[in-house]
């Protein structure tokens, strides 16, 4: 039998919310690497101009890690969003509709950015 | 239990900083079009790079220009807030550092930290230095 309590309980599989606290600390971990590297390149010597602004994220290794960050974003937001949802909007039919437009705005907000990227 | 005596409690600062935690998390999700807009003409052309930087002196269509530095002060302290405490979260995780000693102590680091580099960061933006 397995143990539903105490530090042997079984808390992998359905619903018990690990990959979601995992997947919230991976993500926020791979945004604050790319906060790192923007400002170690931001704050290198000479002016900041378009040129060397743009030249940044142009860099293929930079788009790379800057897709990341975006998806990144994505699912981290909606972790954070479903937690607050949970604990604040208890009318289920309200709370459904909060998280679709959750995953609308962030889908949009996804899209738009990776479109910005990707024409640099 | 009066509701009187439910107002004697107060909210712990480690409280503070997870309450904070969630509602900067929404500012900065609410003001996600802000951020990717700016580095859609940030990064764009020369031309649109203008647009950007005029944006925060002339304003951006309607909306005046110290309308748009204070969403960008919104968005730093937000930032900050954020991602300082959630440093503090992995460091618990990582570390098991769960006592209501550290809880206190980490907290007041979070909040003057944020608030310091707000400040820091927010008198360049309105141009005080």
């Amino acid at each position: 039998m397995s143990e539903k309590h105490g530090s042997k309980r079984i808390v992998v599989g359905a619903h018990y919310g690990l990959r979601d606290w995992l997947s919230q600390r991976v993500t926020a971990l791979f945004m604050a690497l790319f906060t790192l590297v923007v400002l170690l390149q931001v704050l290198m010597p000479g002016e900041l101009d378009y040129d060397r602004w743009a030249g940044i994220f142009s860099a293929q290794w930079m788009k790379a890690l800057t897709f990341v960050a975006i998806l990144s974003l994505a699912q981290h937001a909606w972790v954070g969003m479903r937690d607050i949802l949970m604990d604040y909007v208890k009318p289920v039919g309200i709370r459904l509709l909060v998280q679709i437009a959750t995953i609308a705005w962030l889908l949009a907000c996804a899209g738009w950015a990776v479109q910005v990227l990707w024409r640099l | 239990m009066r509701l009187q005596d439910a107002r004697q409690y107060r909210l712990p600062l480690a409280g503070i900083v997870s309450i904070l935690h969630r509602i900067s998390g929404v500012i900065l999700l609410a003001l996600l079009p802000f951020v990717i807009w700016m580095f859609d003409t940030s990064v764009t052309s020369e031309v649109s790079f203008s647009t950007f930087t005029s944006a925060f002196v002339a304003g951006l269509g309607f909306l005046p220009g110290w309308l748009v530095k204070l969403a960008a002060l919104a968005l730093i302290w937000a930032y900050l807030h954020h991602l300082i405490a959630g440093l503090r979260h992995l460091w618990m995780d990582l570390t098991h550092s769960v006592s209501l000693e550290f809880g206190r102590q980490s907290a007041v680091v979070t909040l003057a930290l944020s608030v310091l580099l707000t400040v820091l960061l927010g008198a360049r933006l309105f141009g005080l230095y």
